[in-house]
């Protein structure tokens, strides 16, 4: 029976020749991730009131990224939590304040295509960029799945979006995604698969890749998947992973699809969601002027070394107006690493960038950062809902790192292609 | 037929950090359920009562994974949501924890204040204020142990113990 490349992930995980769209079926996990603030701290009760132990400690990956650096006594006892619960359980694959985990787990060369992949988060959808099937689930769940090594699922249907010719410079990964939102709406993944196919998602960087099926959660798809190719192969590689055959894990031609959007790269213009909600996303246009308190570029969405180097395009030989800030959390210390030898940094710097620690930071408001009542924020971050990033009544505008950036130096909305030659 | 509890209704989209507000997440579970849904009913969290059932609208819980969403909403007493759709982890979560999640095409007809009666098994809402009867999805046969459990951890408890 033709199968799409979920439906084969999700069949080998259940020891099964092939499952169909609507069967319920269990299935064995490959890799269970979890963070800080979902991790440790809430599972351990739980485990404890079973009586149970983990799993498997070599399957399991514990990434401490809401809650660093400590601010409070409250933050440093549930990191502490984390790094005492990691040694115990025999947890080796622990990374402590090196990133967000979505950017840390494949930095690490832990993902390979055809994994059936859970994390306790709901960005977890990042890790199909390498053609896993990898979605979140709440603490409880992951307590459950930390005990018996399975879970069950509902088989989803395929929807796939096809994406074809070029991106114009200053458009990127994130506004196509804000611009998904806007034509599909918060629930048009209806929590089955989505699967970014196209010749200008296979002209994506990885990074870019993954910031497409980071916000496949803001489409409400149960994850997002793009199919392993060369560039996955040799991404892979470069990360020191074992090495990967990318044709082993293809979804077949005449496999059922609910249904293809097709979409043109080269009418894209750069987007800009204002609040409460990533579907309000329009072109730049219709919000240019906006004056702005904050510029934010962090997140797992928005602050990977592509995304650095989206926002130095803009700022390099500019300063950030009066009266505004730019405040950068980079997404992992490997990619701050990078950008410092590069000369990213640098560029930030000069523009007079605020540096900030690498991890979740402002975006989920519970780290440095946040915003006051009645202030306006452009970030490149996946969500704007109410009070998200600190104060109930403070603005959120979700746009990419070269619309954020043009902000900054603006002082308010404007259209990153005035700032790009 | 489950005791009744009144309607408290809110709109399309309601998110988790409308549920469990980042801000309050590193504390214990009274607290953040104290600023429970405060951005779209500040009285909610306050006024709400044991057995109260929730109506929302589209994609209800939309958004993160944290599980507080559907333990706040337990803690305050809710004993059910209602919606025609919901954020697929956050209904996840609430069955784990012992929340019921019902999908109820016509859960728009139901006004704040009606008082709800529940017959899950039989995929029945009664609406007495009303005198209306609204169809629900069933629980899926692979959760209705769990769900009679009261939640995972229950279930897996009874799991392990035979």
């Amino acid at each position: 029976m033709p199968q799409t490349l979920a439906e084969k992930i999700i069949a080998r995980a259940a020891a099964r020749a092939s499952v169909r769209p609507g069967e319920i079926v269990t299935c064995r996990v490959d890799l269970a991730m979890m963070h800080d603030s979902g991790g440790p701290r809430r599972i351990k009760p739980i485990l404890e009131k079973l009586g149970a132990k983990v799993w498997d400690p070599d399957k399991v990956v514990i990434i401490s990224d809401h809650y660093v650096p400590a601010i409070d006594a409250e933050s440093a006892a549930i990191l502490d939590l984390t790094r005492k619960w990691a040694a115990a359980n025999g947890i080796a694959r622990f990374y402590d304040m090196q990133g967000i985990c979505h950017v840390v787990l494949p930095e690490r060369g832990h993902l390979r295509p055809g994994m059936f992949a859970v994390g306790g988060d709901s960005h977890s959808p990042t890790g199909g960029a390498f053609g896993c099937f990898m979605f979140g689930v709440g603490a409880t769940e992951m307590a459950g799945i930390v005990v018996t090594g399975e879970t069950w699922l509902k088989v989803p249907e395929t929807i796939r979006i096809d994406w074809s010719g070029k991106l114009s410079a200053g458009v990127c990964a994130k506004d196509v995604m804000l611009a998904l939102c806007a034509k599909l709406g918060m629930d048009g993944g209806d929590y089955q698969v989505v699967q970014f196919v196209g010749d200008m998602i296979a002209a994506l960087p990885m990074a870019e890749r993954m910031t497409m099926c980071n916000m496949a959660a803001e489409l409400g798809a149960q994850t997002g998947i793009i199919a392993a190719d060369d560039m996955t192969a040799a991404h892979i590689a470069r990360l020191g992973g074992e090495a990967i055959d990318p044709r082993e894990w293809q979804g077949d031609d005449d496999a059922r699809y609910r249904e293809t959007h097709r979409f043109d790269a080269a009418a894209l213009a750069p987007q800009v969601a204002p609040p409460p909600s990533p579907a309000n996303a329009e072109p730049v246009e219709a919000h240019k002027g906006e004056r702005i308190d904050m510029a934010y570029i962090g997140a797992c969405t928005g602050a990977k070394l592509v995304d650095l180097k989206m926002a130095a395009k803009v700022l390099k030989g500019r300063r950030v107006a009066d009266g505004a800030r730019l405040m950068v959390a980079p997404a992992s210390r490997r990619e701050t690493a990078t950008a410092a030898a590069d000369g990213t940094l640098a560029t930030l710097l000069d523009a007079g960038a605020i540096m900030l620690p690498s991890g979740c930071g402002a975006c989920a408001g519970y780290g440095t950062g946040v915003l006051a009542e009645d202030e306006v924020c452009i970030s490149t971050t996946a969500r704007n809902f109410k009070g998200r990033m600190g104060a109930r009544s403070a603005q959120i505008f979700l746009a990419s790192p070269y619309t954020v950036a043009a902000a900054a130096v603006a002082g308010e909305i404007r259209d990153p292609r005035e700032f790009m030659h | 037929m489950q005791n009744a509890g009144r309607a408290w209704v809110f709109g399309d989209n309601i998110d988790t950090d409308q549920l469990a507000p980042g801000i309050y997440m590193k504390r214990p579970i009274e607290e953040i359920a104290r600023h429970c849904l405060e951005a779209a009913d500040p009285h909610f969290a306050g006024s709400v009562g044991q057995g109260d059932i929730v109506v929302g609208g589209r994609n209800f819980g939309m958004g993160s994974s944290r599980e507080q969403a559907p333990q706040a909403l337990r803690h305050l007493g809710v004993s059910a949501v209602l919606a025609p759709s919901f954020g697929g982890i956050f209904y996840r979560n609430a069955l784990n924890l012992g929340l019921l999640a019902l999908v109820c095409p016509e859960a728009g007809k139901i006004t704040a204040g009606d008082r709800i009666a529940l017959e899950p098994e039989n995929g029945k809402v009664h609406n007495l204020t009303r005198n209306e009867i609204y169809a629900c999805e069933p629980i899926p046969m692979h959760l209705t142990e769990l769900v009679r459990a009261g939640g995972l951890v229950p279930y897996l408890e009874r799991r392990r113990a035979s």
